[in-house]
């Protein structure tokens, strides 16, 4: 196992790179303060579409069309399509899949399914079964409210740890071209699960998954906070954010101004959105935009994504359980 | 009877000192770090919105006092028209803004049970008037309904109980 470092991290030793990509987010996410990190703000939140299910299903198409444009790929040419988004039997990403033949991989990890996705997509350009790899993910504010919560128009009234799915869709492909952020290290983090059962926290829920998967990174590399310019969680929002906070402060870790928070950020402070944004959305456009905008101007040379998601479904939560969590870190580099 | 298997992970970090983070600890920490919830706002919007629904109501039964014979049919117009209105405020999609700040102001008056059945009625018209809208557009307020009934006969019983003893 030459590629593992310390226990749990994969190291790649020829370093995959994300060669092209494309976001799109709804008109709320384009509102907020990353919109110019975005490659498209859509007008509004159906695209004309006649269930917001289409609607979703329609923007990871168009992420996936755009970015193999980009690339200057043709479909046919891709070795694989991984694809997840939160839809019970990730029906979106299939159906988007269906109108492709590309070799087709669905995976699922909540909101931490990109992550999850760009790893598994490295793994198999560094054990050269693939040249060309493409990755997608979506997800959108109206469907994973009725699977999850409530009618849209319920007389509800959300708490401050509450946190709204992020409309949106990206995709990257990942090969062995000449530029592009490298993707250095990925730690697939284990279950976490610490008892927390209510479903309107789920930041306080994922926060041990996040701080158990940066504790085994920086461990196997040997790394502390303060050797990445952005340590970036996926969706913990602000109450996770917090937690996760309070739990490195609690091991003395250092470098926690370096700690940056996708939900919590995404929609900026002005709009009432609870403790900020999730979805599986969240992370991959505050990855793909955000973070390698970053990359690219050289305002950040190293930087960590932790994508965190919390493994619950309708029915789990009405039956008491608790909720499994979980956080992947992807490391990457211009 | 079946025993699940004992977390592996914990009890071999434990053998080599190393300190995991407890359930037990963790879920008291997350108690300790909870934003307060504005509870005083929430009592006075609820309280102010929920009165303004039911002053809404006085008038209309007032008007509709004139027009019908008895007040009981009165009451029953008054009743109509406050569904309407939350149905309609519903479909227009303002009265889950409103909920947003008022909560139990508009969800426990008549025009929040207007807004459950439609809300639902809206949410699921996509898979079909059937199985989607006919199915499901009471998954909200059909507890209320079950259990409504249900107390209502438990008081009736015990009503007729009490009268027939004494």
């Amino acid at each position: 196992m030459g590629n593992r470092v310390g226990g749990k991290t994969l190291r790649f030793s020829r370093e995959p790179r994300i060669t092209s990509r494309y976001t799109l987010v709804g008109p709320m996410e384009g509102r907020g303060p990353y919109a110019l990190d975005f490659s498209e703000i859509l007008p509004d939140d159906s695209l004309g579409q006649k269930t917001a299910e289409k609607t979703e299903r329609l923007m990871l198409e168009l992420a996936i069309e755009k970015t193999l444009q980009q690339h200057g790929t043709k479909i046919q040419d891709l070795d694989f399509l991984i694809a997840g988004d939160l839809l019970n039997q990730i029906t979106t990403s299939s159906l988007a899949a269906s109108t492709h033949t590309a070799p087709f991989i669905g995976v699922y990890g909540a909101c931490s399914t990109f992550a999850e996705a760009l790893a598994l997509g490295a793994v198999l350009l560094h054990g050269d079964f693939a040249s060309q790899v493409l990755v997608g993910t979506a997800s959108h504010y109206q469907t994973a409210e009725r699977q999850f919560r409530y009618p849209i128009e319920l007389n509800v009234q959300h708490l401050k740890t509450n946190q709204m799915t992020v409309t949106g869709a990206a995709a990257a492909i990942l090969s062995y071209a000449e530029r592009g952020p490298r993707i250095t290290h990925a730690t697939i983090g284990s279950v976490v699960d610490m008892g927390l059962k209510d479903p309107h926290d789920m930041g306080s829920a994922m926060a041990p998954a996040a701080f158990q998967t940066i504790k085994q990174h920086l461990a196997d590399t040997n790394r502390t906070l303060g050797d990445y310019d952005i340590v970036l969680t996926g969706d913990l929002g602000k109450q996770g954010r917090k937690m996760l906070r309070l739990l490195l402060e609690r091991d003395k870790f250092e470098g926690l101004e370096r700690l940056q928070d996708g939900g919590s950020q995404i929609y900026g402070d002005k709009q009432s959105v609870g403790a900020g944004g999730s979805g599986a959305a969240c992370v991959a456009v505050m990855t793909l935009g955000y973070a390698l905008n970053c990359l690219d101007s050289a305002k950040a040379k190293r930087i960590l994504v932790v994508a965190t998601g919390a493994l619950l479904s309708a029915l789990t939560v009405l039956q008491g359980e608790s909720i499994p969590c979980i956080a992947h870190a992807i490391a990457l580099e211009q | 009877m079946y025993n699940r298997p004992r977390m592996q992970h914990t009890s071999k970090a434990h053998k080599k000192g190393v300190t995991l983070l407890q359930p037990k600890e963790y879920q008291q920490l997350v108690q300790e770090n909870l934003p307060p919830r504005p509870v005083a706002k929430n009592m006075l919007w609820a309280f102010f919105v929920g009165g303004l629904l039911c002053l809404i109501g006085q008038v209309v039964l007032t008007i509709a006092q004139n027009f019908e014979r008895t007040k009981n049919e009165a009451a029953a117009v008054t009743l109509a028209a406050m569904i309407l209105l939350g149905t309609i405020l519903t479909a227009l999609g303002i009265y889950d803004e409103i909920a947003e700040k008022a909560g139990a102001g508009v969800a426990v008056p008549i025009t929040g049970f207007a807004n459950t059945v439609t809300s639902a009625a809206m949410e699921f018209r996509r898979e079909g008037f059937l199985l989607g809208m006919g199915a499901k557009m009471f998954v909200i307020a059909g507890p209320v309904i079950v259990y409504g009934i249900l107390s209502g006969f438990a008081v009736a019983l015990i009503k007729s109980l009490v009268l027939g003893l004494l």
